[in-house]
């Protein structure tokens, strides 16, 4: 038997719509075969429980910090926290001078890394440099870190010069008249820097020296030791920073990776200056050092004077390690530094009775909504059912595979939007289903009811799903913390609502409208013509004229009335004309 | 076939009809008296009652207490009692949450005195002081959460204006749909303000929801509208504003159908959050949602529709139609 071409179309789409989910489950599949995924979401803090980190500022001793580099500080962990994926990381100010940052789940040691290192950024020019006392003094590995040739303006290098451990000489009775003068290094400062062990830089976290003073500090590996003047250029001043290959003088792009650095006006009076004293000087002192959390992280040497405010830093960078660096200089401005207070782990019973009552929430309001679509639509209710189901599982996969893939967390919010979604996935059966039957009343055939009425309600369900999906867009973009989870799951169901409604719920009609149970429009359907009110019922077969009561014959007639042919309405006009001549 | 069904067909055919347009001045009588009692109430109140995420303050979880099973009476009265022993005008708020825990909010205190009242409330609910747990929250939150909103309102709202008017084809609609929208977000907050119920994180939540809400209820309805008022141009019988309430009056049924469906499972989170959690994301979201949900379904056929036939009744194409059968009668008259 050959197929019409609506149930030619309708097995189509359903083996699409099938198409997907084989798809999602096998893109889950190999998420927890080859990447230790789950075939479950993984859940927010607020459902699981989580790590949470107090953070209290590193000050030099008499500095207050204030509301407004609080306020940076917190922006600016959030950003890092979230350029890790979706954390729904929550980060507070506590108490006027502590940060609090909320992760869910127990957080990777990189992550942490990344939420700890927000620091205090600075640039400070280089007094001294040796060997840190437990490096052997041949060991190239540690020395040629940052070194590099080519025609790059700034170069870093702590090679030569540091090996030989070349001392300015100190002549600590003068004042120093700038920050590169040798008489900074006083005999006490030398003597600290003779017994400085870079190991105890761990230990004590964040080295902080006031900002017009020297610093004795390490190189972040710990190889190599220097005695840094005071701060030149602040971190603040860094407007961005970014990595990439390096371009020749010639504008030829090489294959060499560098960094660099934007400074706003400020940072670059400021770095012109430096690096114009700094380039006339020789050995280490030509030297700068890039200073975060008192670590030395780069220490480049100064090959011209930068008076653009635009340097650019080279060196055997990998394209990964230039983008450590760019990122530290980028995120590393914060006004202060930061240590980790506390570190605690927040348990999940709170959570656990959270999750269950979403659930059971989300479960009393599928059962209410199915209960509403049996008593409203009868069989049709059955449809709405599959679909709510199809749509369920359809969503289950798309949040695991996010879960597994791009580290989404669903948390209670997310599960409120899941649950609200159910209300916003039925709304567009009803708009639909509401669609076929006005068209059923208008006198179609079941079969070209539902064609004309999908047609129409497309439309309808399209443009108020792109209204939905804005709203979600907009939130999930523009807000913080749990807006973007609520949002998130809603955007995601408003998708999964437009493929469901265009893949299974059309198709189920164009098939269904072909059963004798559905096509002749049976009591139970929710499609049956004569409790529609149809005049004409298809296949030249006219309702059998019944006894009406009086109220629906004066408005049967009424509608007559508006129904009238052209010249059944002339010539009522002529009547009333007639009238009025009279 | 159930009544609504029934009701739905007289609807469609105009055997049965509301009159929502013609009775406008009523309905606009109403919003207005609504969203004016909402302001003042709230007003009256002195504005609206924030929660901690937004003014900041010290928060204490009691859990495992045998006073919080008993109820919120019995364990408000204890926190009350305990925090006036450790420092006066603190200003607590009592809440239980989940089955067996009580939270206790007060004003920011100092590291001493809140140690002290851990103490006193680990002593009051008979509980070691480890099940008592304390924090802090700095004001930046809320604030965060608050700009971050207002600035997803206004992007929110420039782009659903630009997709509607596109849409439809008049920005007339759009600026209808965005009145309608403003009306449901000011009711909804004027109830958390009215009832002094307290603006948390997730009630924000729940509010920028309701944008998208008012906004798909809206749509449905226009979409019919559009489709009513295209097909009649001036050589209809119906006037503008009764094609409008015709369409109107044909979605009535898939209005309350869509509404009742995105009402239950609002409420089932509302009954179940208020039930199981007490104070918390999911009441939070819930409630606003619920109302909103509500005066939203009530503010597309009573306001928008209404306000755009308002819009549009005075355009010289939209006057002429509907007028054919008196302007034509002489014309025909002189024919015949």
């Amino acid at each position: 038997m050959a197929r019409s071409t609506p149930e030619r179309n309708a097995i189509r789409s359903l083996v699409w719509l099938l198409v997907i989910i084989v798809g999602l489950i096998a893109a889950n599949g190999a998420s927890v075969l080859f990447n230790n995924g789950q075939w479950t979401p993984k859940l927010a803090l607020d459902l699981e429980g989580g790590t949470q980190i107090i953070l209290a500022p590193q000050l030099a001793s008499g500095d207050q910090v204030d509301q407004e580099q609080l306020e940076q500080a917190v922006a600016i962990i959030r950003q890092r926290v979230d350029a890790g994926g979706v954390s729904e990381a929550e980060i507070n100010t506590q108490g006027g001078e502590n940060i609090v940052v909320a992760i869910p789940g127990v957080p990777d040691p990189a992550t942490i890394e990344r939420i700890q290192s927000s620091a205090k950024l600075e640039f400070r020019p280089v007094l001294l440099a040796d060997l840190a006392s437990n490096q052997i003094l041949d060991d190239p590995e540690a020395t040629d870190e940052d070194s590099a040739d080519g025609d790059a303006t700034d170069e870093a290098a702590t090679d030569d010069e540091a090996a030989e451990g070349e001392t300015a000489e100190p002549t600590p009775s003068a004042s120093p008249t700038d920050a590169s003068d040798p008489a900074w290094i006083t005999e006490e400062l030398q003597r600290e820097f003779d017994t400085f062990e870079c190991s105890s830089l761990d230990v004590v976290g964040a080295n902080v020296a006031p900002v017009d003073e020297p610093l004795v500090t390490c190189e972040a590996e710990g190889s190599i030791k220097y005695i840094l003047g005071p701060v030149e250029v602040e971190g603040e001043a860094i407007a961005n920073a970014r990595s990439g290959l390096i371009a020749s003088s010639r504008g030829v792009t090489t294959n060499e990776f560098g960094v660099f650095i934007d400074f706003n006006d400020e940072g670059t009076a400021q770095f012109r200056e430096v690096t114009e004293r700094l380039v006339g000087l020789t050995g280490i002192r030509n030297q700068f050092a890039i200073v975060l959390d008192g670590r030395v992280i780069s220490a480049p040497r100064t090959i011209s004077a930068i008076t653009d405010g635009s340097p650019q830093i080279s060196g055997n960078f990998t394209q990964e390690s230039a983008q450590v660096l760019a990122d530290q200089l980028k995120f590393g401005a914060l006004p202060l530094g930061f240590e980790v207070q506390s570190s605690e782990n927040i348990t999940a019973t709170l959570g656990l009775s959270q999750l269950q009552s979403g659930i059971i929430a989300g479960l009393i309001g599928i059962a209410l909504v199915i209960g509403y679509a049996l008593i409203q639509y009868r069989a049709l209710g059955g449809v709405i059912i599959a679909s709510l189901v199809i749509a369920g599982i359809v969503t289950y996969l798309i949040i695991t595979f996010l879960s597994n893939q791009q580290g989404y967390r669903l948390s209670l919010a997310g599960v409120a939007g899941l649950i609200i979604s159910i209300g916003v996935i039925a709304d567009s059966f009803i708009v639909y289903f509401e669609r076929i039957r006005d068209e059923l009343r208008d006198g179609r055939r079941l079969d070209g009811a539902v064609e004309a009425g999908w047609k129409r309600a497309f439309r309808t369900i399209l443009i108020s799903d792109v209204i939905n999906f804005i709203a979600a867009a907009v939130l999930f973009v523009l807000a913080v913390g749990n807006v973007r989870g609520f949002a998130f799951t809603l955007g995601i169901t408003t998708i999964v609502d437009l493929v469901i409604v265009a893949l299974f719920t059309h198709p189920m009609m164009q098939l269904l409208g072909r059963t004798r149970f559905f096509g002749d429009g049976h009591p139970l359907s929710g499609l049956d013509p004569k409790a529609l009110g149809a005049v004409y019922r298809g296949r030249a077969q006219f309702r059998q004229p019944q006894s009406v009561p009086a109220v629906k014959r004066a408005s049967s007639s009424r509608e007559a009335q508006r129904r009238q042919t052209i010249a059944e309405r002339k010539a009522a006009e002529a009547r009333g004309e007639g009238e009025d001549a009279r | 076939m159930s009544m609504l069904t029934r009701v739905g067909n007289d609807l469609y055919t105009g055997a049965r009809s509301f009159d929502f347009v013609g009775k406008r001045v009523v309905w606009y009588s109403i919003g207005a008296a609504v969203l004016i009692l909402a302001i003042a109430f709230t007003a009256l109140r002195g504005g609206f009652v924030f929660g901690i995420e937004f003014r900041g303050g010290s928060e204490f979880r009691v859990t495992g207490s045998s006073a919080a099973i008993e109820g919120t009476a019995a364990a408000t009265s204890i926190a009350v009692d305990a925090v006036d022993e450790v420092v006066t005008g603190a200003n607590p708020r009592v809440s239980i949450v989940g089955s067996d825990s009580v939270r206790v909010q007060t004003e920011q205190l100092t590291p001493g005195e809140t140690d002290e009242l851990r103490a006193a409330l680990a002593d009051a609910y008979g509980v070691t002081q480890a099940d008592v747990a304390s924090s802090f929250i700095g004001a930046t939150w809320g604030a965060d959460i608050t700009r971050q909103a207002l600035l997803a309102l206004v992007v929110f709202l420039l782009f659903a204006s630009v997709v509607m008017a596109l849409y439809f084809r008049t920005w007339k609609m759009a600026l209808a749909a965005i009145v309608a929208l403003f009306h449901d977000l000011i009711i909804t907050t004027g109830v958390y303000g009215v009832l002094g119920l307290e603006i948390t994180p997730a009630a924000v939540i729940g509010f920028l929801t309701i944008l998208g809400y008012s906004l798909y209820d809206t749509v449905v309805v226009f979409d019919k509208v559009r489709e009513n008022t295209s097909e009649d141009g001036v050589e209809s019988r119906r006037t503008f504003a009764q094609s409008v309430n015709l369409a109107v009056n044909q979605t009535l049924v898939r209005s309350i159908n869509t509404s009742v469906v995105a009402v239950l499972p609002t409420a089932a989170i509302l009954f179940i959050g208020s039930l199981l959690l007490g104070a918390g994301t999911l009441r939070d979201i819930a409630l606003a949602l619920f109302i909103g949900t509500l005066v939203g379904t009530y503010s597309s056929i009573f306001l928008a529709a209404p306000l755009y036939v308002h819009l549009r009744e005075n355009e010289p194409e939209v006057k002429k139609q509907g007028s054919r059968h008196k302007a034509a009668r002489p014309e025909s008259g002189a024919v015949r």
